[in-house]
Parts: C-alpha cells; structure tokens; sequence
C-alpha cells in the first residue's frame, strides 16, 4: 500500500450523524411555516410584516453584535431566524413594528450573544424577549386583533383572547363551566382548533403547530418526551381543576400559547435537560406552573413565565438526574454521594 | 498589606480599579433599588459618600483603641452615629430627597460598601489615607449609581431628574425601572467596567486578602489564600 494516503488517529466519536446546526435550524423553520402561513391567512399582511421586522432585526443585530465583540459571524446557523420567527409569534398583531425591534434586539444581544452565543443563552431568547416587551408596553402586548378584520379595512377590530374570556367570566369556577361555549366572543371548539380566534401571530392555529411538531418529529430533530409531558401534565391538572369536563381542557390546551411553547420552546437544546429522566421533570413543572398561573394567577396566561422559570432551574435538574456509571460498587457509590461526587 | 500606595493611588482606585459598586460587587441592594431616579440616586450617593467619609475618619482614628473581637459592633456604631446625622440633615434641608429614599436612607447603616471599608481599610491606616479612600469610594459609588440610574430613567421612565424626555406617544420601556431591568443594567455595567479595567491592565479587584473579610473566621477558603502569599513570599 502506498504511503501517501495518510491514516489518522483521533479520539471517539468516529461515528457521526449527519446532522448540523444548519439543517436542524432550518428543519425548525420549516415546521414554522405552517403557522406563518396561518397567522397571515387570519392576520393579514401585518403579520407577515411583524414577522419581517422580527427576523430581520434579529439577524442584523447578530451580525453586529458578533461584529463588535471580534467573534466569527454566525448568521449561517439561522438560528437569529428561528428566534425573530418565535418572538414574532408570540406578538400580537398590532404590536408596533419598533417595539418588536427592541424585542429583537433584548433576545439575540442580551440573551443570546451576551451570555456566549447559541447554546450558551440561559433561558429562550424570544420568550424572553417576550416578557420583556410584555413588561414594558403591557398595553400594546394586550391588544388583541380579531381574526380576519383585516379584509375590512384599516380599523382594526379588537377582541379578547379565550383565557381573557376565561378570567373575565369566571370560567375556571366549575359552576360555570357548562356556560363556556355560550360565552359571547368565546369560538367554537372547531374554531379553536383551526385558530379563527383572537391571540398573537403563532399560537392561534392549533392545527399548524401540530403539523409543524409532527415534521420535527419526523425529522427527529425534536422527541415526543417533552411536549407530550408538558400538555399532559397541564390536561391532567386541569382536568382535575375541571372535575372531567372535558370541553374546558379542550379550551385550556387549545387557548393561549401552550402548544407553541410545548412543541417549539420548551425543547430549545440549550434551555432543556439532555436525560429523559431530566426532561420529564422539567416538562411536568412546566405544565404545573402553566396550569397554576392560568388557574390562580392575575394574568391569563403563563407559558412564557412557566417555560422560562423551568428554564432557569435546567442546570439543577441537570444535576439531580447525573446518570450513574455501569459497574460503580454500591458502598463506593454511596460514599461518593455523601461526598457530592456523582459517579 | 500589598505594596505601598501614593495618596493619589488611594484616592483614584475607588474609580474603577475597586469601585465598590461595580467591581466589588458592595451596596448592591441600595444601587438596585435607588436607581430608578436621578434625583434619587444623586441624594443616595451623596449621603453614603457623606457617611463614609466621616466613618472612615472616626474609625482609622480609633483604630488603636478598638478591641479587635468586638470592631464589628463598634463599627456600626460609629457608623450608625454618622447614619443619624445625615438623614436628620436630609429631612431638615431636602424633605423631597427624603421622601424618596424612604428606608434606604436609615439602611446606609448596613451598607455593605461603608462597612467593608472600615473593615478592609479604615481599621488599619491612618487618618489621612482612610480620609482620601473615604472620598475615592464616595465617588465611585456615587458615579456608578448615577450612570446606572440615568440609563434606568431615560430608557425606562422617559425623563431625566423627572424632566420628561420623550413625548407621550413614544412609550418608555418599563422593565428598565422595575426590578428586572434594574439587574439588567447593573450586569451589563459590570461587564462594561471590568472590560474597561481588563484594557487597563488592572488585576481582578479583591478586598485585599481573606484576611480583611469579615467573614474570614468562618469562611473555609481562608488557608488556600495564605497558602498561596507564602508561595509568592
């Protein structure tokens, strides 16, 4: 054999996926599409507009941000889309176009870049960059467009989310959970389920989110681990919250932003545990918390909050659910346990 | 004690080499909670500064006399005596600025930076020295609070010392002057400030050795510091 056909050593992994930070990116903005296609069908070209900004602000300010602080550029990982794409969908329609930038700006340079980059941002950029603008104009953050008011002309026509339904009739009581689909303003199931109902950009199209989840879990970009916990956990409270009315859970899944943070996320790499074991337990606290704050809380809704609180506990999950090494001695083990050493 | 200081290094290090606020990471609670306001701010820095001053003085003059075991107490003491002026002055003279400081005002008493000095400094230097590190740190703090609380208000509230800036259509960010955004602002400084001192080439601040931390009894990390100055001994 030859000699000028080098033979390297290196250490493991030898074996790789084909997968990069690119194409899983891209996978995601995929999935979005749906329910980017959706939000313009009921929203007209004000959201597409809003989505504009959102991602071009994002990708500007990674560009500079790197620029400034002398690292290599990385727009071509199009994870400054994905994050314009979530902040955006989590705005209402007629939130204005400046605010949005100011969004942009908080999730990719203050989130994002300021804590090291992607991968290194310690809770979701976009939901965030969500709570802060929701903190700051909670005015505009709440006012709600009526799907297809659009077509009518400039006059925007407000209406109210179905949790704001919720709160202000006193739906979450069980006396009054047989009035929920009689409540004037509330939408038909039917209509919640296809996302003809007032709500920011994103989170209306209950069926586009679906569609979208299901092709990252196709692509095994995402597993079922964590948003099937998350809503599972949140139906199983509720339903009890509901004592088995099945149409109020129905309404509770369906309304506000919870399969949107389910599915796109609360499964962000960074801000999610890496075992199942840590996975479930963060899952299930962030459906508890969603459900306590919808049930008891002054606001009416409270994904973002719940998402973001469970993301900043992921470094202490991680740290309860180590996996132990095969083949550690059991009186061994539990002395290094006493120690604080995991093995 | 490390190398000798010129007066002049003493009074220009509480800028930004040990500024209290930014690099020590001292006074956190009232920097966060006071700088929502300039006014505020300006009235908080001056009378820390004010206290701090008259502190150092009193306890580096005293410092021979104090036993060792009880400083802590004699500290506050004195520290508390100069606490009580102030904010009678300030009641007297500036009732708005009172007003608006509420409880922090009485709080300087605990204040971490006005302790940590007469503990780290004061306690052990003469009069003159402890005078000029009194006004140093006085001005770093004041100028770390200010800085912050004219970000926090301009961004935050729309106005500058109450003065509107914007006009009403353009809505402020409130996160910036609740507590959130207050943390915000003070990270971000910090990272600004040590950047600023890394170009500089100033040494990581330290409240000069585990030996001047009051916690240097009960603290289990005091030998490795001792082991290390033996070494470079």
């Amino acid at each position: 054999m030859p000699l000028n056909k080098k033979l390297t050593v290196g250490p493991s992994p030898h074996v790789r996926s084909g997968a990069t930070t690119t194409g899983i990116m891209l996978d995601v903005i995929i999935a979005l599409v749906p329910a980017l296609i959706a939000s313009v069908y009921y929203f007209g070209p004000g959201a597409l507009a809003l989505a504009g900004v959102c991602v071009g602000t994002c990708m500007a300010a990674e560009y500079l941000s790197r620029k400034a602080m002398k690292r290599p550029n990385t727009l071509g990982d199009l994870s400054a889309i994905v994050t314009g794409l979530l902040l955006a969908f989590n705005l209402p329609v007629s939130f204005p176009l400046w605010m949005a930038a100011i969004g942009a700006v908080v999730a990719i340079v203050v989130v994002k870049q300021f804590f090291g980059g992607l991968g290194k941002n310690f809770v979701n950029p976009a939901l965030l960059a969500r709570i802060v603008l929701f903190l700051s104009f909670g005015k505009q953050m709440t006012s709600w467009t009526a799907p297809f008011a659009w077509k009518n002309g400039p006059d925007a026509v407000t209406t109210a989310t179905p949790l704001n339904l919720f709160k202000l009739n006193g739906l979450y009581l069980v006396d009054n959970m047989k009035n929920i689909e009689s409540t004037p303003g509330m939408p038909s199931m039917l209509k919640m389920f296809f996302g003809e109902r007032g709500g920011s950009l994103g989170e209306v199209c209950a069926v586009a989110l679906i569609l979208g989840g299901a092709y990252l879990l196709f692509r095994r970009v995402i597993t079922p681990v964590i948003p099937l916990t998350y809503v599972g956990t949140f139906a199983a409270v509720m339903l009890l919250a509901g004592k088995g009315d099945l149409a109020f859970v129905g309404y509770q899944v369906l309304g506000g932003g919870l399969l949107l943070g389910a599915i796109f996320m609360a499964t962000d790499y960074a801000t999610s545990p890496i075992n199942i074991k840590g996975q479930l337990i963060f899952a299930a606290g962030c459906g508890l918390l969603t459900a306590a704050i919808r049930l008891f809380g002054s606001m009416p809704e409270g994904v973002s909050f719940s998402i973001i609180l469970m993301n900043l506990l992921v470094p202490h999950i991680e740290r309860w659910t180590l996996p132990k090494a095969f083949g550690t001695p059991k009186e061994k083990r539990k002395e290094n346990e006493k120690s604080g050493v995991k093995t | 004690m490390a190398e000798k200081k010129t007066m002049m290094q003493e009074f220009t290090k509480g800028f930004l080499k040990e500024n209290p606020v930014l690099r020590l990471v001292l006074g956190t609670c009232p920097t966060l909670a006071i700088s929502t306001s300039v006014i505020g701010a300006i009235g908080m820095g001056i009378s820390a500064t004010a206290v701090l001053i008259g502190s150092n003085v009193v306890i580096s003059a005293l410092r021979k006399v104090i036993p060792a075991k009880v400083r802590i107490p004699a500290y506050i003491i004195v520290i508390a005596a100069f606490v009580t002026i102030v904010q009678m002055l300030v009641k007297a003279f500036a009732p708005a600025v009172d007003e608006m400081l509420g409880i922090y005002l009485p709080l300087i008493v605990v204040n971490c930076i006005i302790l940590g000095r007469a503990e780290a400094f004061a306690g052990k230097n003469p009069v003159l020295a402890s005078t000029v590190d009194g006004i140093g740190m006085g001005i770093g703090f004041t100028a770390a609070i200010v800085l912050m609380s004219i970000i926090r208000e301009f961004f935050g509230a729309g106005s500058l010392a109450g003065i509107a800036i914007f006009p009403a259509s353009i809505p402020p960010v409130a996160i910036l002057i609740l507590p959130p955004g207050g943390f915000f602002v003070y990270g971000l400084m910090m990272a600004f400030a040590n950047k600023l001192a890394e170009k500089k080439g100033l040494k990581k601040a330290t409240l000069e050795g585990c030996d001047a931390c009051p916690m240097a009894q009960a603290c289990a990390l005091r030998g490795e510091d001792k082991a290390e100055s033996e070494v470079t001994a």
